[in-house]
């Protein structure tokens, strides 16, 4: 940390024998990554960009003498295909639903593992973390199960306290929220690591403060502990939005987009368009939109956040 | 107040029945007879068990090939990460390079585009290089992780220079300092990054299915899925599927969990 920045990518090399040596030796350290960097993951970004402009379909995956230069055409036809804006208004669904869901779900969890009274708390983290790393379509087919209509455990469970059977997985209206309960049952635990992680460091003495000032624990949690976790919240609800736009694996193993296009997501769509019908220049216009829808939403969460001066 | 606190404790008790259920469920279910799941109300354990289903997957489903597949992708994906990132980290927290503040800058602006845009130039490129449905074409992404370089520098950057001083004057060369005693400072978050990487490679879906074409290339997951679409019926076989795909990685997370859970609150707490 102490070390003066170099700022001039032209800077020669120092007089002094060892430094230069010590620089050439640190490029030789960071050189495999920033080539691998480059070649894997700018360069295809960047060229994202441009196949997004050509019509690269089957026949120029044949013989590149069939890519035409089209321009916008792309992004035109795509707005015009109601296909897209139906994944558009589905991804839209899963994160206006989801991120608020799995983050109260999470910081629920935060606040109840956070109270000294509990026991066994390091045992309860690690299990409620567990779906976290498990597989994500092996836990995907567990939960195709478990949301059966007539075998499936969830409704045996609404069946025993007399509500009716859903079908979940098999009508436009439930396929989303279903898939939704899969999700926040996978991911909760990871942000309700972060959240614990921030309260305790919330000190004592603060709700003891508010103890004596008689508020109970909501004003508690309204008063103490959610000012502390502003920041945090503001973070992690950055990361779920980008998270929920780019869902694919559970549609792809839980309903295959369907019943009726109703969980087809951005990103299943570009799936689609790209692996199978092999509209390369078509898939990466989506990809790029969807890029700056993720990057549109986060603008927005900041601005918000800076109007409401939760943070910076 | 002493009701109160064991009701608490209870509900958080009930609460875990309920996030582990899935996987018990899972596990119980892999080891019925053929047909018994599909019973209602849903049979919770086995009458008879069986390993029917884990032997049948293993003789005439091929598991054992996708497990090696897996297995092998993971284990290469996490020493090549581990040997682009951790060098490369540890010179962007310690050593002196003309742009340096500026390219670190430019990586940091980076981290906000999602690989997937990249997705299909780089299958094409990867193609032009006849790398599709290879173990090199799916390796591929795990080489430029801007995340682990982070990881590795923000951890460095604890190293006291003072050490490393003390190693030049000793004469030592800059490889001989990183190997005898950057590697072993860094051992922690080494551990903390190669689990990340080989947990992520093990559970990624849609690079693998893009890239490896062929069934005998196929990792777990997509071997899953593509079994899941011909066994719909086939509850009990697919759970069992569904085990051997999670029980390694969660295995490796529990015995690892201290490495993993610090290095995922470095990661999102701090940067």
């Amino acid at each position: 940390m102490t070390d003066a920045p170099v700022d001039s990518a032209f800077a020669r090399p120092a007089p002094r024998h060892g430094m230069s040596r010590r620089e050439r030796a640190a490029w030789g350290f960071v050189a495999p990554a920033l080539i691998a960097i480059a070649v894997f993951f700018v360069i295809p970004v960047v060229s994202a960009l441009l196949l997004s402009l050509t019509d690269f379909d089957i026949y120029a995956l044949a013989d590149l003498d069939n890519l035409r230069f089209v321009g916008l055409r792309n992004y035109e036809q795509l707005l015009s295909n109601p296909l897209f804006w139906g994944a558009m208004r589905n991804t839209l669904w899963f994160c206006v639903l989801g991120v608020p869901l799995s983050i109260a779900v999470s910081l629920a969890a935060a606040v109840v593992l956070n109270a000294r009274v509990v026991k066994w708390r390091p045992i309860w983290r690690v299990m409620f973390f567990a779906p976290y790393v498990t597989t994500l379509v092996a836990t995907a087919v567990v939960w195709r199960y478990l949301l059966h209509t007539r075998y499936g455990v969830i409704n045996w469970a609404l069946q025993s306290v007399g509500l009716p059977a859903v079908d979940w997985l098999g009508q436009p209206e439930t396929a989303i929220p279903a898939i939704l309960m899969f999700v926040v049952w996978k991911i909760f635990g990871y942000n309700m690591l972060i959240f614990l992680a921030v309260l305790q460091t919330v000190p004592d003495d603060l709700y003891e403060a508010a103890r004596i000032d008689g508020a109970g624990p909501w004003k508690q949690f309204r008063h103490v502990t959610l000012p502390a976790i502003a920041p945090t919240l503001l973070l992690v609800s950055i990361i779920s939005v980008a998270g929920f736009f780019q869902l694919f694996a559970e549609p792809y193993v839980m309903t295959q987009g369907g019943p009726a296009q109703s969980t087809v997501t951005v990103l299943y769509f570009m799936y689609e368009e790209g692996f199978k019908w092999w509209n390369l220049g078509s898939a990466s216009a989506v990809a790029f939109i969807l890029f700056l829808c993720i990057f549109a939403v986060t603008m927005v969460q900041l601005w918000a956040a800076r109007r409401m001066g939760a943070e910076t | 107040m002493r009701p109160r606190v064991i009701l608490l404790n209870l509900a958080v008790a009930l609460v875990a029945l309920i996030v582990l259920f899935p996987l018990l469920w899972m596990v119980s279910v892999s080891l019925m007879p053929t047909g018994e799941a599909a019973n209602f109300p849903p049979p919770l354990i086995p009458r008879t068990v069986t390993f029917d289903h884990y032997r049948d997957l293993f003789v005439s489903q091929g598991m054992g090939r996708y497990m090696w597949n897996s297995f092998a992708l993971a284990t290469l994906a996490t020493i090549l990460a581990l040997g682009f990132t951790v060098p490369a980290g540890y010179a962007f927290a310690k050593l002196r390079f003309a742009g340096r503040e500026r390219i670190f800058q430019m990586l940091v602006g980076a981290l906000v585009i999602p690989a997937q845009i990249g997705t299909l130039p780089l299958f094409l490129m990867l193609k032009g290089m006849g790398l599709v449905n290879t173990y090199a074409g799916a390796l591929v992404p795990w080489l430029a992780s801007i995340f682990g370089l982070f990881l590795v520098r923000q951890y460095a950057l604890s190293i006291p220079d003072e050490m490393l001083e003390a190693a030049r004057i000793d004469g030592a060369t800059e490889g001989q300092i990183f190997r005898r005693v950057v590697l072993p400072t860094l051992q922690p978050i080494i551990v903390t990054l190669g689990l990340f990487v080989f947990l992520g490679s093990w559970n990624d879906f849609l690079w693998p299915l893009i890239i490896l074409t062929d069934q005998t290339n196929y990792t777990l997951p997509v071997a899953l899925a593509a079994l899941s679409r011909e066994h719909v019926q086939d509850i009990e076989m697919m759970m069992a599927g569904a085990v051997l795909t999670v029980a390694p990685v969660l295995i490796l997370f529990l015995a690892l969990q201290r490495y993993y859970i610090r290095g995922m609150l470095a990661g999102s707490v701090k940067g």
